[in-house]
């Protein structure tokens, strides 16, 4: 595994633990350490570094938002904004309960690309008329709404493509 | 001028302005802060988008609660009940927007759009 100047140097027993988490964050210390074969004295110790230097960053819950109900509508919208307003416009979309991811993208024109839930194709509209569309610095939106999903989990130690 | 004139004719807040769409989450770039600038749009924006909100009822609501002007969101309900499209849609909705505005501020010549 290959690692950036900066960042925190994994040995096999962290890589494991991220793999064992990753898996299933709620399981026990003592069972991750029998699956890698260390104490789980072991295990508590190289977690809690890790959650001190950022590499776990969170736990969280993998929500099923079709089931729940609420959330049925999924968009990627993309928000071309003039580049000096640019950093604004991504941070007041990032304080959107509906807006759960939000990326910034240069291609030929400065683009802020977010993805957006909402209950129904009527509440989108009114959230990207009413509070995206009037932020200044946005010059149009493209919004492209999900129809199916063929893929979703988190960023993962396990997935990495180039090994 | 009455009151009620001056308020319809005001320019309002860009975050009560009407921002133009051409379908749900697609917008164009354009809006419109007054009537004024509502009826220079109707020659700017692409018909799509005219299409789009006039059958959505978003021109006569906006119109109706945000510029408080009645009659004019009257008088679009009534082009949308008409069920016009594409460049005739448009010269309509420009002839009740503008008709509009000069009635309201007393202007006997067209629009200098």
């Amino acid at each position: 595994m290959r690692f950036k100047n900066d960042s925190f140097p994994l040995d096999a027993a962290d890589v494991g633990i991220l793999e064992a988490l990753q898996t299933d964050a709620r399981q026990t210390y003592v069972s991750i350490g029998r699956q890698l074969g260390i104490a789980h004295s072991t295990v508590y110790d190289r977690i809690r570094r890790m959650e001190q230097y950022g590499i776990i960053k969170k736990y969280t819950a993998i929500i099923d938002s079709e089931r729940v109900g609420k959330w049925r509508i999924t968009a990627m919208m993309t928000v071309f904004t003039n580049p000096k307003e640019s950093e604004r416009v991504a941070e007041k979309l990032c304080e959107a309960p509906q807006v759960l991811e939000v990326y910034s993208s240069l291609s030929e024109e400065l683009q802020i690309i977010a993805k957006v839930v909402a209950e129904t194709q009527e509440s989108l509209h009114d959230f990207i008329a009413n509070s995206v569309a009037p932020l200044h610095g946005v010059l149009r939106i493209r919004t492209s709404m999900v129809t199916k999903k063929f893929k979703e989990i988190p960023v993962s130690i396990l997935n990495d493509p180039e090994g | 001028m009455t009151a009620e004139q001056t308020k319809i004719l005001r320019t309002v807040p860009r975050e009560k302005a009407f921002y133009f769409f051409t379908s749900i989450g697609n917008y164009t770039g354009l809006s419109t802060a007054s009537l004024k600038e509502f009826a220079e749009r109707m020659n700017e924006v692409s018909v799509k988008s005219l299409e789009f909100h006039l059958y959505r009822g978003d021109f006569e609501k906006w119109l109706d609660e945000v510029l408080n002007d009645t009659q004019l969101a009257e008088e679009i309900r009534r082009l949308r009940r008409i069920n016009l499209a594409g460049e005739a849609l448009r010269n309509q909705l420009y002839t009740v927007a503008s008709r509009r505005l000069k009635r309201l501020t007393g202007q006997s010549d067209s629009l200098s759009i």
